[in-house]
């Protein structure tokens, strides 16, 4: 009962931690409001729709059973590289005018749902393609052809190649999965292969396997960052710039570069929860609506710029989530004072369970203003 | 001056080129404004009627399956001769508005539609929102709305012809199905559904109509629409119906929720082979196959029109869309119930003799219509008399019929369930009686 009751919350929380994981780094560590988060967390559920049915195809067949694995990097090198994009065209402009971010990037947000309903997912992926390229091939080359004086063309070729590559994958795509080459505002639908479906016993309590693969997704989108933050040369740089920007550039590091993949990495990890997500529910263009609330609630609860605190966050408001909403409270104490008792059971409604929940938040917050784990430090002061 | 007449020429051929661009935007324009006009055949006139419905937004992927409809059943109607209105023959032709998923925007756009365009009729809405915003427009310039989507009643408007089912003519045979003759009978009921307003009245009626069999309801949840965050839900449900070894799910979950909760509630095993069997008021054809058969396999649906009916009429409706529309399209109860409201507006402005809104209400009421589902049957409270079926989803999609009501079930506006409407009743065609009088 217990355990079940554990389990529920962390399984909550951690949809709410994976979603979050990526806006703790760019509205946490970058200050970047960013409203475009749940349409890159969108991307990242369209990529696994699109690797399933390519894993139907008769070549890839016999893997089909390890698409959701694939998925997930496919889904950190798409929404990181609209990231990227999006860093280098809007963003980089709006540093310092949160106003205008926000702004800027729910414009973004509105672009993209459209995109993904007037546009034949098979282009989509030739865009994805051809962006990708175009980002990539100029960094190959030879630091002597960067450095020489003809390097633009060399660049504005590698995009006119780029965008070759996206047309031809494009429409190699879209006549090889007919699914994929009309577009539909319609909600689609991942299905977790075999293996996923269904639950297993520990201890004997039941536990739904795609709950537990979300939660494993987390926990390795978890480590892998904490480790690529605290151990990286990029890791300390990324830190450096978000405790000193003026300083660190003085230092020598290129607080560009770092932005980039700040943004890059932050976009990234919204498109693995994209994964996560697309495997409870259905994939829509609206489907990012529905999580960035949340995402927000969690980053300003558990303290801007700190990724223990949104942690921390997730995890407590999945519990509370489950006890209020479930109405656990009331089989754990079963005989308390009535008064008591209905007040809990009003509560025990999922819609109540939300409204409560903001209701604590914001009482919290109001004593804590800068959440669980405020950062200290020169930027806090300044 | 060689050159000038080569010049003259290529100006000429350019001028007619424009003059043959414009006329074919133009036509572009006008075929996409006015419709209908693909038909041949004479008509001394034609009558523009409206057609409201979102065709962008949310609800867009709903909604404009109806505006297909729709549209057959206007050219069949046409194809047919048109509307005959006092000896003359009437072409029909249609103004279609988008409501755009906004409850006010369908007010607006009924306005536009009445004052602006002048049509006679309006077929619109699908979510009781939009019906609820358009309602006061009807009602203030005594225009007529044809709202086709089965809804929770406690409403019975003079200017609003209601088309879908009635509570007691979809959820009331349903729970006394599941109560009696399910798998699950005499088990105990567990209501779900998305939080507005059609789940909550859907469910109180459920809740007394269970009272008055001796069943129990051991507990109701409702998700805020737009979350999709399932667990404590499912948790609650296998609190509460584990016990007794399963018991029956009560679904009016919204669109896209409902993917959410049947994906989850299957790898919780709340599933029909464990004794849990979900009845459900808003999965249709076009829902099952978005939200994926293996996930509904073995559960139930109560409709008034099946795609798998076994009639000539209902074939011919199915093949009919598919024909016009594509081979993967289906049809489902709210697009038959829209055609169905199309001609028998049709049949009741015939009889009236005029395009006029007293005559063609008074018109209205008694028309009979063979539809696709069976006959039905225009009531005084501007509800239609249909038959109610129960259906058990099958594993390859589409609806197994297990049982249909003998005869067509009588609407009720008030519903006799609901303490605050018992006893009540709505008849348009007795000046003393009207929108709700004690029986």
């Amino acid at each position: 009962m217990l355990l079940d009751s554990l389990f529920n919350g962390v399984a909550i929380g951690s949809v709410l931690l994976v979603s979050a994981l990526g806006l703790a780094i760019v509205f946490g560590l970058m200050g970047v409001i960013n409203l475009a988060h749940g349409e890159l967390m969108m991307l990242g559920a369209y990529t696994t729709y699109v690797t399933q049915l390519i894993f139907k195809l008769p070549l890839l067949k016999p893997y089909y059973n390890g698409y959701v694995i694939v998925s997930i990097f496919f889904a950190f090198i798409v929404s990181g590289v609209v990231g990227i994009l999006l860093e280098k065209t809007v963003i980089r402009k709006l540093y310092g005018s949160p106003l205008e971010t926000l702004l800027a990037t729910w414009g973004v947000s509105l672009i993209l749902q459209q995109f993904v309903r007037s546009v034949p997912l098979a282009y989509g992926t030739g865009v994805v393609i051809s962006l990708l390229i175009g980002l990539i091939l100029p960094s190959v080359f030879s630091s002597k052809v960067k450095e020489s004086i003809n390097f633009k063309y060399v660049k504005f070729s590698s995009w006119i190649f780029a965008a070759l590559a996206g047309v031809l994958s494009g429409n190699l795509i879209s006549s090889s999965v007919s699914k994929l080459s009309r577009a539909s505002a319609r909600n689609v639908d991942v299905t977790a292969p075999a293996w996923m479906r269904g639950q297993v016993e520990i201890l004997g309590t039941a536990f739904p396997k795609t709950r537990l693969m979300i939660i494993i997704i987390t926990l390795i989108s978890v480590i892998a960052i904490t480790l690529f933050l605290n151990q990286s040369v990029w890791g300390m740089r990324i830190r450096a710039v978000t405790q000193n920007r003026e300083m660190s550039d003085c230092l020598g590091i290129s607080t560009e570069k770092v932005d980039v993949l700040t943004f890059g990495i932050g976009s990234g990890l919204a498109g693995v929860a994209g994964v996560a997500v697309s495997l409870l529910g259905s994939v829509g263009p609206n489907v990012g609506g529905n999580y960035i609330v949340g995402c927000f609630m969690v980053v300003v609860l558990g303290g801007v710029g700190n990724l223990l605190g949104t942690i921390f966050a997730s995890f407590g408001i999945g519990i509370m989530t489950d006890l209020i909403g479930a109405g656990r409270l009331l089989s754990i104490w079963p005989d308390m004072p009535l008064p008591l008792f209905n007040t809990i059971n009003f509560f025990a409604t999922t819609s109540m369970a939300r409204v409560m929940i903001f209701a604590l938040i914001v009482i919290f917050l109001q004593f804590k203003p800068t959440g669980l784990f405020p950062q200290k430090g020169r930027m806090v002061e300044s | 001056m060689g050159q000038l007449p080569n010049l003259n020429e290529f100006m000429r051929i350019s001028r007619r080129i424009l003059a043959g661009l414009a006329t074919a935007s133009l036509a572009v324009t006008v075929t996409s404004c006015g419709g209908g006009s693909d038909t041949s055949g004479s008509f001394d006139d034609t009558v523009t009627v409206g057609i409201l419905h979102s065709l962008s937004g949310t609800m867009a992927i709903s909604e404009s399956t109806l505006v297909d409809t729709e549209k057959m059943a206007i050219k069949e109607i046409n194809a047919a001769g048109g509307v005959t209105v006092g000896g003359k023959s009437y072409k029909i032709d249609y103004i279609v508005e988008d409501g755009a998923s906004d409850w006010p925007t369908f007010a607006e756009k009924s306005k536009k539609l009445i004052d602006q365009d002048g049509v006679p009729v309006v077929f619109g809405g699908w979510t009781s929102a939009s019906r609820k915003a358009m309602l006061p427009v009807y009602e203030s310039k005594d225009a007529f709305l044809y709202y086709p989507i089965q809804y929770e009643a406690q409403e019975c408007s003079n200017n609003i012809f209601y088309t879908g089912a009635s509570p007691n003519q979809q959820s009331e045979p349903a729970t006394d199905f599941m109560y009696k003759r399910s798998p699950a009978a005499g088990k105990p009921f567990f209501l779900v559904g998305s939080d507005y307003v059609f789940p909550r009245t859907s469910n109180t009626i459920t809740k007394e109509q269970l009272k008055s069999l001796g069943g129990k309801v051991v507990g109701e949840d409702y998700l805020p629409l737009g979350n999709t965050e399932v667990a404590p839900i499912i948790s609650k449900i296998k609190k509460a119906l584990a016990p007794s070894g399963g018991g029956v799910i009560i679904n009016t979950l919204n669109g896209d929720q409902n993917v959410a909760f049947f994906k989850q509630i299957q790898d919780a095993g709340i599933t029909p082979s464990n004794g849990y069997y979900v009845m459900n008021y808003s999965i249709a054809e076009e829902e099952i196959s978005t939200i994926g058969p293996e996930f509904l396999e073995g559960h139930y649906g109560a409709w008034n029109y099946m795609m798998s009916i076994d009639t000539p009429e209902s074939k011919k409706f199915a093949a009919d869309f598919k024909a016009l529309y594509g081979s993967d399209r289906v049809v489902a109860d709210p697009q038959e119930s829209a055609y169905n409201m199309v001609y028998l507006w049709k049949q009741a402005v015939e009889d009236a003799g005029t395009f006029e809104n007293s005559a063609v209400r008074e018109a209205l009421v008694g028309q009979t219509f063979d539809a696709p589902q069976g006959p039905v049957e225009v009531m005084p409270n501007h509800h239609l008399a249909q038959t109610v079926r129960i259906g058990l989803i099958k594993p390859e999609g589409g609806f197994e019929i297990l049982e249909e009501t003998d005869g067509v079930v009588f609407p009720q506006a008030w519903n006799q369930f609901e303490p605050s409407s018992k006893g009540y009743a709505c008849d348009w065609t007795d000046p003393s009686k009207g929108e709700r009088y004690k029986l």
